[in-house]
């Protein structure tokens, strides 16, 4: 994918970036708690989930984090530098559910060209993620 | 019941121990930053971003070369397939802060805050450990999940060169499970989507739902004045005859009042949800929800028709549309 890194003056405060809909099946949490060599039982075997109290597997913090990184880098391009995360969760994401990920520019500071995007990630239960993401973005030409 | 008094007491000292404790251990990668690993977590992510995958593309970008998403951060120092099997190292004093709250009953575990930060991007090659410090234990708390204790940890990420590259913070409580779900079995697991409230079913409006079920949406009528009367009663307001009957509403009706209801959201609803009183053509209102609409665009007067529908797994409800 090439996609034209958007420059700090481009962005404004309030800017939304473009709504991000994740269908969660079996296969992405797995394949999440995998690829991250995150193995804890409860994220791969439903019985394990169950016995824990809940109804099926369910997504571990490493893929909510991957894909709330995704969904800002999508936004704003190769030339971006994630330069930190905070989140808090919320309701578990679960197979046959989906999450949207919303979010918008919450601040623009110039030392850096560094931007905080403060995003939402919502399933039927309600908010599964709720949080910032810090990042550089490089400046105009 | 939680523990209470000097066993409560007892406890607490023993936690206040654990704070500001390095764990133990290293945690050391077992394998350098590499492509693969990054490519599978990319293609997991639906991540596309050419810095981590496409050679060129990271080449012509601002990161110079390949580069892995800094969200796996964490994923270089994981145990992988080990971690199922659930033991651990005995050393670690973090699992063995974990089993003194299982031995009074605090057996729940549930991440609630992680923050991270990165102090350069990850190249191949790189070799990643990790230290974590219990940074600090809450008081006892009273959560929505049960009473427990918070645990703040701080793990920091060095590289090759003894230079930090990042660090992570977790938030986890440690609770009580409360009876009611600990005793759940399977079967009595949540369901998969929110479920609405059931209405509490009697003599006087069973029927009412029957109907419904039915997919008819049916208006009582006073036997005497015929006036129609929502919701159902046992007695007409017009004439105070208790003998009544019903007839179906053919849905259609105008808006006559509503609202948008933004916040609180309450799960198993679509928001901004408009709530609606409708005016059905028969002569009596009727409150529902009108879906598939812009909640700019209803105002009232306008025209709505009812179709009887599944609001969740098995629930039926009579809900509105604009007509055609
Ligand atoms: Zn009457």
């Amino acid at each position: 994918m090439s996609i034209e890194t958007l420059r700090y003056q481009d962005v404004n405060v309030g800017d939304a970036l473009p709504e991000l809909p994740i269908a969660l099946t079996s296969s992405l949490i797995v394949a999440g708690a995998v690829a991250s060599q995150d193995y804890t039982p409860v994220h791969h075997d439903k019985e394990a989930a169950e016995a824990a109290g809940m109804q099926d597997v369910f997504m571990n913090i490493l893929t909510t984090n991957g894909l709330v990184s995704r969904f800002v880098t999508d936004w704003a391009g190769i030339d971006a530098r994630i330069t930190g995360v905070s989140i808090k969760l919320g309701t578990p994401n679960l197979p046959g559910d989906t999450m949207t990920l919303t979010g918008a520019v919450a601040e623009k500071d110039e030392t850096g060209n560094a931007v905080t995007v403060e995003v939402t990630g919502k399933n039927a239960w309600g908010n599964h993620v709720t949080g910032t993401v810090k990042l550089t973005l490089p400046a105009g030409d | 019941m939680a523990i209470s008094g000097t066993e409560r007491e007892e406890f607490e000292k023993q936690l206040e121990a654990y704070v500001g404790l390095d764990i133990g251990l290293e945690d050391r990668g077992r394998d350098p930053v590499n492509a693969a690993m990054v490519r599978h977590w990319c293609e997991a992510m639906g991540d596309a971003c050419g810095a981590y995958t496409d050679a060129a593309e990271a080449a012509a970008s601002v990161h110079g070369e390949l580069v892995a998403p800094p969200t796996m951060l964490q994923t270089w120092i994981l145990g992988g397939v080990s971690m199922a099997s659930g033991e651990s190292d005995p050393r670690d004093k973090q699992k063995e802060l974990h089993r003194l709250f299982d031995s009074k009953g605090f057996t729940g575990v549930v991440a609630t805050n992680t923050e991270q930060e990165y102090t350069r991007y990850l190249k191949m090659g790189d070799e990643i450990r990790a230290k974590t410090v219990i940074e600090s234990i809450s008081e006892q708390k009273a959560t929505g999940l049960g009473i427990g204790y918070f645990i703040n940890t701080r793990s920091t990420f060095r590289d090759q060169n003894d230079e930090e590259v990042g660090w992570l913070t977790f938030r986890v409580l440690k609770f009580e499970i409360a009876e009611a779900s600990a005793s759940s079995s399977s079967e009595a697991a949540a369901p998969s989507r929110p479920q609405r409230l059931k209405p509490a079913l009697g003599h006087d409006n069973a029927w009412w739902w029957d109907c419904v079920e039915k997919d008819e949406l049916a208006i009582q009528r006073c036997s005497r004045c015929q006036a129609l009367r929502h919701p159902p009663r046992p007695m007409c307001g017009e004439c105070q005859a208790s003998d009544w009957d019903f007839v179906f509403s053919t849905g259609q009706g105008t808006i006559y009042s509503f609202v948008v209801i933004r916040h609180p959201e309450v799960p198993g609803y679509t928001y901004p949800l408009v709530v609606a009183v409708v005016e059905l053509e028969e002569g009596t209102r009727f409150v529902g929800n009108v879906l598939d609409i812009d909640p700019e665009e209803v105002e009232i007067g306008m025209p709505v028709q009812a179709s009887i529908e599944l609001v969740d797994d098995e629930m039926k409800l009579p809900v509105f549309r604009r007509a055609q």
